[in-house]
């Protein structure tokens, strides 16, 4: 129990730091270093309570797949050396107080709610999906996602394919003035196209009719 | 504080929460690091999803962060290439300078 709290300070602490420095870091390749940390880290607290399917899936999508994609984005538009002020005062900043005070009210309602709340006595036995212990987690998982929430499965697979189709369209250029191979026309070329057979009458030659 | 429970996990995922709000509200410099606090909002609800599905015996909540990873990582891939046509377009992605609708 000790060493489970050990842990938990420490991923904790590191996840709440490396938050913070993405949103307080000047260079915005740093920013998407410290949100790979950050996932790290809560993906190690995800394994360490006993959810090792969502940690690493976690760690295979956010690290392998979103922080890469943040990063070929930071690197395509050149924005990584845009170097400036974090509070950058230009005369119309009153939004700053403002933020804070708004985040400060959103933190301490947070913790009001936290610090208040308290089980409903009979919540645990009227619960309908209890996590069995004598098969792992992925295979608790399996068994509920495939049988009863089969059909929110298949919508996120659209989700996911529509997000795929609208993000190839917009970012699709067709560039003009540049060469490109037509198989169509290449394939569908015929004899006639290329070569004309012409009767040459004796002594007179050919004349171009352009 | 030697005995971690519920309160813990979410206290974490409420501080993280916050630290996401807070860059939204002060982000100066480009669109990305905006994505990249709503990224991190939606690791706290992920946190919380987790720890309630942990500590109430219950799988439902980690049905539900799948789902949420699911529609995390569409909507970071339609922002970004969003960012990357406006980017193209006006060559510029600094919120300061992003000024079309006058808000």
């Amino acid at each position: 129990m000790l060493a489970h709290a050990i842990f938990f300070y420490i991923f904790s602490l590191i996840a709440i730091i490396s938050a913070i420095m993405v949103t307080v870091s000047k260079n915005t390749v740093h920013s998407v270093f410290f949100l790979i940390l950050d996932f790290i880290s809560i993906s190690c607290l995800f394994i360490m309570i006993g959810a090792e399917f969502l940690g690493m899936i976690m760690l295979i999508i956010y690290v392998g797949a979103v922080a890469v994609l943040f990063l070929f984005v930071v690197m395509m538009l050149n924005v990584a050396q845009q170097k400036n002020q974090w509070f950058s005062a230009k005369e119309n900043s009153k939004h700053i107080p403002v933020g804070l005070i708004i985040s400060t009210i959103i933190f301490f309602e947070l913790i009001i709610v936290i610090g208040g709340w308290k089980y409903k006595p009979d919540l645990v036995s009227s619960m309908s999906l209890n996590i069995d212990n004598n098969i792992s987690n992925t295979h608790a998982i399996g068994y509920v996602l495939y049988t009863d929430y089969i059909h929110i499965f298949q919508l996120s697979g659209m989700i996911l394919l529509v997000a795929m189709v609208g993000a190839i369209v917009l970012t699709f250029r067709q560039r003009s003035g540049v060469k490109r191979q037509s198989y169509f026309s290449q394939i569908s070329r015929e004899r006639s196209d290329g070569v004309e057979l012409i009767d040459i009458p004796s002594n007179q030659g050919v004349k171009s009719d352009d | 504080m030697i005995d971690i429970g519920l309160g813990h996990y979410l206290t974490l995922g409420a501080i993280i929460f916050t630290i996401g709000i807070v860059g939204i509200f002060l982000n100066r410099k480009n669109i990305i690091v905006i994505l990249m606090s709503i990224e991190l909002i939606l690791l706290a609800v992920n946190i919380n999803l987790v720890a309630f599905s942990i500590f109430l015996n219950d799988i439902t909540g980690q049905i539900f962060t799948l789902f949420i990873l699911t529609v995390a990582a569409a909507e970071a891939a339609i922002g970004l290439a969003i960012i990357v046509v406006y980017y193209r377009n006006s060559s510029t992605i600094r919120v300061e300078e992003i000024n079309s609708l006058k808000g």
